[in-house]
Parts: structure tokens; C-alpha cells; sequence
């Protein structure tokens, strides 16, 4: 007991010292980038990691323009109808991997993985080629279709995991009650899945809102250019001017999302990721 | 009479049986396939037709800027590619970008797992940090490390002799690149291997502390080889993930002073060499290298692959 008792606040010590570190390095990148918001352009190349001058028109600039603004809009548009998407398509996919049986399961769960790893690259040139040819190219369905395809499989794999959890007795006493699968699924299972909706929805929206290869090849315009792609276009407002300000500025606008998110809902994402990587 | 009766009882009842059984097991089977039409008919759509298609302009010489002198040319692209200088540097800088950030990441992200685990002190607050750089965009915190690593405009760069430049040689640019993918992508491996960590029952641990084991030899011989299937999942995706880097080496050198991947290299291809032919055939060459990888790690894998059914 005494040794516990001595060496216990040593231990919180330590911990203490650790969570100080591992703060460090995940805030400074996002501080640093924060303060280059702020910055005056005058400033901007002082290398200091504060502010000295405080301003807000790097952020009043940029929604002057028509470059950001489509931009943002086109970045929730095609990150919010690629996640309506893929967790209303991975769902149904998930429900018959948890419940049914039925032949080609395994192919279906194989599928899913194979696309997880599949290199984007390697469908730069084609989906190019075939997106111009449909009239595709540089249009919101030309990003979305794609980014649905690389969430399904995480919305797959983390949507069967919870269906697992949940009590399926109840699905049966629905089917005695009556109930046909189908009503079985939308009438019962589907308000019991919903937390687990919620996770997937959020997991597939950040891969959507990262994407930057699609954005970068697939599209030419403000029509469809999403905000991470417009930002590496960004120049200043006249060629002497510095971009750095506007896509800094720029670059904390499209973070807040993702910290809102994360800060709201940390213990559903962490059950998400880790459920659907261990059970798969 | 009578024997016919007996003898047609089993016989008729049993294919009633049977026929109720296997209607209920076809709905369910029809039910199943109807449900999943759609997402596979999306992630078949986007990479397997394309994918093919990509085999196809790949044995094709076509230049997007001479689109009429389109001709088949048999394996000449993938001859031309594996020839080329420039496919076997991005080749060598991709396999180094990769193997050390995932040993870092692999370091990191087990101290990460221990912390959001078992950190005594603020251990929520620990959980919600660590996952933040998984969600910020790539471009975003690829833009932090470039300007923190500009002469004049960056913090760390202050940090350096006066007037040095690491984004424009090769070895110091590299090692931002893996800084910035290491940064980034550290709590997505710290999560997978979470899931393993937590599966580690605590009885053995505890168990292991009482007959004097060091908190070393608990992590060596009970937590790491429970959490093999962890690890080696996280190491197959990891892989996967920073073979394919792209956005963190378009933002940070765009592939300028040998620091180009073979992602940055197709699409180099594609846009500024408007080069479908060839550009396709990188492409194909990709997907191969990808594959050869992850049948490797399945190979290792053995029992342990994701996808096996476990119920």
C-alpha cells in the first residue's frame, strides 16, 4: 500500500509528461497555420509563431471570391450526397453480410477489401477519359461517384460490425409479429443501427472532405473544383501578392468541420474504426 | 391399398418440406443479392471497368494532344515505362517514403494506442487530440509543414543555418514528406492497433505483474503477440496507404527535386505529358506493384486476414 502510494503520483507524473508531448505535436502544425491565418501581410514572412499584427482579411478576402466560395460549396455538396450515398448503399450491403446467408458473401466482403486498397491513381487516366466521354468530367456526380466507391468499403466493414452488436431476437420478434425482412429491416433494426449510421456517416464524410486526387483530375473549374483542390490554385489577388495568407485562411475554414466533429463525436469514432478494422 | 399410402406418405410431405425451406432460403438469398447490387455495382463500376480499360489504352500509343495517330502497340508502353530513369527513382523514393514512415508510424502509433489506453491523466482529452490529424484534410497540414519549412516565412526553418532550403534537396524534402505523412496518418494506425490493444485481457497482465513481470516483459510476451492480427492489419493498410502517397508530395515538392512518387509520376503523365498511352501503363504497373504487396502480407497473414468470417 505505501509503495503504491509513493510511487503513484511519480506515475501521473509521467503520464502527465507524455499527454504533454503528444499535445505538442499534434497542435503546433494546426497553431502554426492558425497564426498564419491571422497574419498581416506585411508580417506574413516574419517566421514568427505568433502573430504579431492581428488581422481578419485573409478570411473577409477569400469569401470575396468566387474561387473559395464555390469552391466550399462544392466541397459540402460532394461530401454530403457521397455520404448520404454510401452509408444508404453500405447499409443495405452490411445488413445481408450481418444477417443473411447467401452465396458470394465472402466475394462481397473481398470486393470491399480489395477496393480499400486499390490505388486511385491507377483510374486517374482512365475515369478521365471515360468522365469526358459521359459528360461527367468537371461535374459534382463525376466526384461523387467515385468517392462513393472508396467509402462503401469502410461504410461496409463498419456498418457490419454494429449490425453484429445489435439484438437480432427482436428482429425475430418482429417476423412473428408479422413483419416481412423488409419491414423488419426499415421498422426495427434501422432506429436500433442508427448510432452506428451516425459513426459511418462521419467516417465517410472525412475521407470525402480529404479527397484531392479526384478533385484535382476530374474536374477543371469552379463548377466542381472542391475547397482542397482550389486551395493549390490559389494565387494572390494580383502576382505580386503572397497566396499564403488566403490559403491558410482558407485551410482553417475546412478544418473546423472535422474538429467540430471529432470533438462531438471521439468515442463513436474510435469505437468505429477500431470494431470495423478488428471484427471486419 | 395400404402399402400404397404408407409408401406415399415420406414422399409426399418431405418435397413439401423441402420446397417451404428453399423458397424461405431463396427470398432470403435474393433478398441478400438485391441489397448488395448496389454497392457493388459502384465499386465494380469505378474500379474494375476503368481498371480494364486502363489495359486497354495501355497498349495503345495515345497522345491526348494527337488523339487521330491512336494505334495498338502491343507491351511497347510498359517497355518504355520499365526502361525509363524516371519510373525506377519514383519507384525506390516511393519503397523508402514507405517503409520508414510506417516503422515510425508503427513506434508512434503503439505509444499512441498505450496513451489513449491507458494514459492515467487526461485520458479523454488524449483520445480526442490524437484523433484530430485523422480527420484534418492532407492538403491542409501538407500546407502547415510547407510553410513551416519556407526560408524567411516558417518556424522551422528558423531553426536551420541561414538561408537553407530543405524543400529543395532531396534528402531533407524527403524527410518532410515522411514527417508530414507521419503526422497525418500516426492515429489511424494508433486506432488499429487500439482495437488489438483492447482485446488484451487485463486478468493476464495483472496475473503477469503479480509473478514479477517487468512492464517490459508484459508488453514483449503477453500484449504484442495478442495484438499480431492487430498489427499486422494495420501494417497492410498503412503500406497500401503510403504506397499510393500523392497529396502530401504535390503539395510539398510536387515531385520537384527527386521526390517524386510513382502516384506523383502517373499523373505527371497524364497532365503535363497528356501521355494516355504511357500514363495507363504506370497505372496498370501500380496495380501490380499494389497487389504483389498485399498478397504478400495475406500470405503472412495466414488465419489471421481481414474478411475471414469470425462469427
Amino acid at each position: 500500500m505505501a509503495a503504491a502510494t509513493v510511487t503513484r503520483p511519480r506515475r501521473k507524473a509521467a503520464w502527465a509528461v507524455a499527454d504533454v508531448i503528444v499535445l505538442a505535436w499534434i497542435a503546433v502544425p494546426l497553431l502554426w497555420l492558425l497564426s498564419l491565418s491571422f497574419k498581416v501581410p506585411a508580417t506574413i514572412t516574419d517566421g514568427s509563431l505568433w502573430p504579431h499584427r492581428w488581422t481578419w482579411g485573409n478570411y473577409s478576402g477569400i469569401f470575396r471570391t468566387n474561387d473559395f466560395v464555390l469552391a466550399l460549396r462544392n466541397s459540402v455538396v460532394v461530401a454530403v450526397i457521397t455520404t448520404a450515398v454510401a452509408v444508404v448503399f453500405g447499409a443495405m450491403a452490411a445488413y445481408a453480410v450481418a444477417r443473411l446467408r447467401f452465396p458470394g458473401k465472402r466475394a462481397l466482403v473481398g470486393t470491399a477489401l480489395l477496393v480499400a486498397m486499390f490505388p486511385q491513381i491507377s483510374l486517374i487516366t482512365p475515369l478521365f477519359n471515360i468522365e469526358r466521354s459521359l459528360g461527367l468530367f468537371d461535374t459534382w456526380w463525376g466526384l461523387i461517384i467515385p468517392n462513393v466507391a472508396f467509402g462503401l468499403p469502410l461504410a461496409i466493414y463498419t456498418l457490419s460490425a454494429f449490425f453484429r452488436e445489435i439484438p437480432w431476437d427482436l428482429e425475430r420478434a418482429a417476423a412473428v409479429d408479422g413483419a416481412t425482412p423488409m419491414q423488419a429491416f426499415t421498422r426495427v433494426i434501422a432506429p436500433l443501427a442508427a448510432p452506428g449510421l451516425v459513426t459511418t456517416a462521419i467516417l465517410v464524410f472525412i475521407v470525402a472532405w480529404n479527397d484531392f486526387l479526384f478533385a484535382i483530375s476530374l474536374t477543371s473549374t469552379t463548377r466542381a473544383r472542391t475547397v482542397p483542390a482550389a486551395i493549390a490554385f490559389f494565387t494572390g489577388a494580383s502576382q505580386f501578392e503572397n497566396p499564403i495568407g488566403s490559403i491558410a485562411a482558407a485551410a482553417v475554414i475546412i478544418t473546423i468541420p472535422i474538429v467540430v466533429f471529432v470533438l462531438f463525436f471521439q468515442r463513436r469514432i474510435v469505437a468505429g474504426l477500431t470494431s470495423g478494422a478488428v471484427k471486419g | 391399398m395400404s402399402q400404397v399410402v404408407v409408401r406415399e406418405r415420406p414422399v409426399a410431405v418431405a418435397p413439401r418440406r423441402a420446397h417451404r425451406a428453399s423458397e424461405g432460403a431463396r427470398a432470403e438469398r435474393r433478398l441478400a443479392l438485391l441489397l448488395c447490387l448496389p454497392a457493388v455495382l459502384v465499386m465494380v463500376g469505378v474500379t474494375a471497368y476503368p481498371l480494364g480499360y486502363a489495359v486497354y489504352l495501355s497498349l495503345q500509343r495515345y497522345d491526348l494532344r494527337f488523339p487521330q495517330l491512336a494505334k495498338f502497340v502491343g507491351l511497347s508502353n510498359y517497355g518504355a515505362v520499365l526502361s525509363s530513369p524516371y519510373w525506377w527513382r519514383a519507384f525506390w523514393v516511393t519503397a523508402v517514403i514507405t517503409v520508414i514512415s510506417v516503422a515510425i508510424e508503427l513506434v508512434l502509433g503503439m505509444v499512441f494506442a498505450t496513451i489513449m489506453h491507458r494514459a492515467l491523466v487526461g485520458r479523454g482529452l488524449m483520445r480526442t487530440s490524437i484523433l484530430i490529424p485523422y480527420g484534418i484534410v492532407t492538403v491542409v497540414a501538407a500546407y502547415s509543414w510547407q510553410y513551416a519549412w519556407t526560408p524567411s516565412t516558417g518556424y522551422l526553418q528558423q531553426l536551420l543555418p541561414k538561408s537553407s532550403a530543405p524543400l529543395t534537396h532531396t534528402v531533407p524534402a524527403i524527410a518532410i514528406i515522411i514527417l508530414a505523412e507521419v503526422w497525418k496518418t500516426t492515429p489511424f494506425m494508433a486506432l488499429l492497433l487500439l482495437g488489438g490493444m483492447s482485446l488484451v485481457p487485463d486478468e493476464l497482465l495483472n496475473a503477469a505483474r503479480v509473478d514479477g513481470a517487468t512492464t517490459w516483459q508484459r508488453f514483449t510476451r503477453i500484449t504484442l503477440p495478442l495484438m499480431k492480427p492487430a498489427i499486422l492489419v494495420a501494417l497492410l493498410f498503412r503500406t497500401l496507404d503510403a504506397w499510393r502517397i500523392f497529396d502530401n508530395i504535390y503539395i510539398l515538392t510536387a515531385g520537384a527535386h527527386n521526390t517524386g512518387s510513382v502516384s506523383i509520376l502517373g499523373y505527371d503523365n497524364l497532365f503535363t505529358a497528356l501521355n494516355l498511352g504511357i500514363g495507363s501503363a504506370i497505372s496498370v504497373l501500380i496495380f501490380i506493384t499494389v497487389a504483389i504487396i498485399a498478397v504478400l502480407f495475406i500470405l503472412g497473414f495466414g488465419a489471421a486476414a481481414p474478411g475471414s468470417e469470425r462469427s
